[in-house]
């Protein structure tokens, strides 16, 4: 076969392909889980035991019935031992079958506490390459046993708490217009745009576009608003003489968009508006700005725009957008 | 047809961390490398190729939630802006073609 496929990063690097800023964050949250999350918070504690004074032959029954390998040893609560498929066959060689469990049952034990992290038990599972591990209480008594199944059910369940949580925010958010009640209630969110800040470029507006998904806009609106905060959010970077502020109004009927700057002001706004008119340099144009599509851009996502602009004084753009009825309100809000 | 056999196909570098691009179905596509004309042009859903290389180019194609960026040329990236992109779920694809070769190759695999 050809080789036209790209190599994969694994077959290029070999396991260890170096880490993005994501899986660093991806793995920064298992880390953190793996100390967060405490054994008794994902061992099962409804767990099957044998008494030391059954015979062996009962054990096995145990096993078979329910499909395990092995089955902790307890007395009054007190884990005295594990006894293993191992130890019921070195009983079965020997015919001892009818000996009691406390014979055959292994008491060198790795155990770890209700307590501890589950990252202990990780730690024990990889340096033992045991398959589980009995828990103990504070009171030294066997509370549980925890399996590497169990640990990876335990991330699941915290990575969809995680998930879950942005549901919620979202869902609260959405009902900011509902709950809180005024004649006029409004959300005002600014932000302080550097000029020049090129690295940051787009970010107010990613924010401001996040913000409104969880109000409960949809795609549609969150995107206008989005592009039109954009280019608005750029030409404070490239245009200005100190940047400027870019300036979000929610209001369960409209959205506005304010930008306001100090200078140096725009001498023929009618001109700026014009498809393909542009004032940027030639380093800017080098980046991709400065098609002179940014006013006409924004013209296009909006329902109304107001560009007032002094020379020597400073810049004001205003954007409107009609939100239709219900979509800042419960109706959309949670899905 | 499905990025990851756009991605075999055009013999694409991926820059983005490695996910599962077989279910990701590119509907379209749309190049310039004037940001703003990708604003106004591109739809939700397609692939955006340029030889644009910086950093604003994320915040276009997070905005756009285009299917893809191909980076054509070459185009050299920072390894912040890779960073960037992993951080905004954007998947940045890198070819030595240029953009022309790069759309014809799209548009006769039906990219359209």
């Amino acid at each position: 076969m050809a080789p036209t496929r790209p190599q994969t990063e694994q077959e290029k690097f070999g396991r260890h392909r170096p880490l993005t800023d994501r899986d660093a964050h991806e793995i920064n949250r298992i880390e953190e889980l793996s100390y967060d999350l405490k054994v008794r918070e994902v061992m099962a504690s409804k767990i099957i035991t044998t008494s030391p004074d059954v015979p062996v032959s009962s054990v096995l029954d145990l096993l078979r019935a329910n499909r395990i390998s092995g089955v902790p040893v307890v007395a009054d609560a007190n884990l005295l031992g594990v006894i293993s498929l191992e130890d019921v066959v070195r009983a079965l060689q020997k015919n001892e079958l009818a000996m009691p469990v406390r014979n055959y049952m292994t008491t060198q034990l790795v155990t770890v506490n209700t307590f501890d992290s589950i990252m202990k038990a990780i730690k024990a599972f990889n340096e033992k390459r045991l398959g589980r591990l009995p828990v103990i209480d504070e009171h030294h008594k066997l509370a549980g046993i925890i399996t590497k199944g169990d640990i990876n059910r335990g991330f699941l369940l915290a990575l969809e708490r995680d998930y879950k949580e942005e549901e919620v925010r979202r869902y609260r958010a959405s009902h900011l217009f509902e709950d809180i009640i005024s004649d006029r209630t409004t959300l005002v969110l600014r932000y302080n745009i550097k000029v020049g800040d090129f690295n940051n470029g787009g970010n107010a507006s990613s924010h401001i576009k996040r913000a409104l998904l969880r109000l409960g806009a949809d795609q549609q609106l969150a995107r206008r608003c989005g592009i039109a905060a954009y280019e608005a959010e750029m030409n404070l970077i490239i245009h200005t003489n100190n940047g400027g502020i870019l300036k979000l109004e929610v209001e369960p009927h409209r959205i506005s968009l304010i930008t306001t700057d100090d200078g140096p002001g725009i001498a023929d706004t009618q001109k700026a508006q014009q498809p393909g008119f542009s004032t940027a340099t030639d380093k800017v144009r080098e980046m991709g700005f400065g098609a002179g599509m940014g006013l006409v851009n924004i013209q296009r996502c909006v329902d109304k725009m107001e560009l007032d602009s002094t020379p020597g004084k400073g810049t004001r753009l205003t954007m409107r957008i009609v939100v239709p009825p219900e979509t800042l309100n419960s109706k959309k809000g949670s899905s | 047809m499905n990025l990851q056999t756009i991605v075999d196909r055009l013999q694409l570098t991926v820059l983005t961390e490695p996910r599962n691009l077989s279910n990701i179905t590119p509907q379209g596509g749309y190049t310039s490398d004037l940001l703003s004309c990708v604003m106004a042009g591109a739809k939700s859903g397609n692939i955006w190729v340029t030889l644009q290389a910086h950093m604003n180019i994320i915040a276009v194609a997070a905005m756009l939630d285009v299917a893809a960026v191909i980076i054509t040329e070459n185009a050299q990236l920072e390894e912040a802006v890779i960073a960037k992109a992993n951080e905004q779920n954007v998947i940045l694809l890198s070819t030595p073609k240029r953009s022309y070769e790069v759309c014809g190759n799209l548009w006769e695999m039906n990219i359209r």
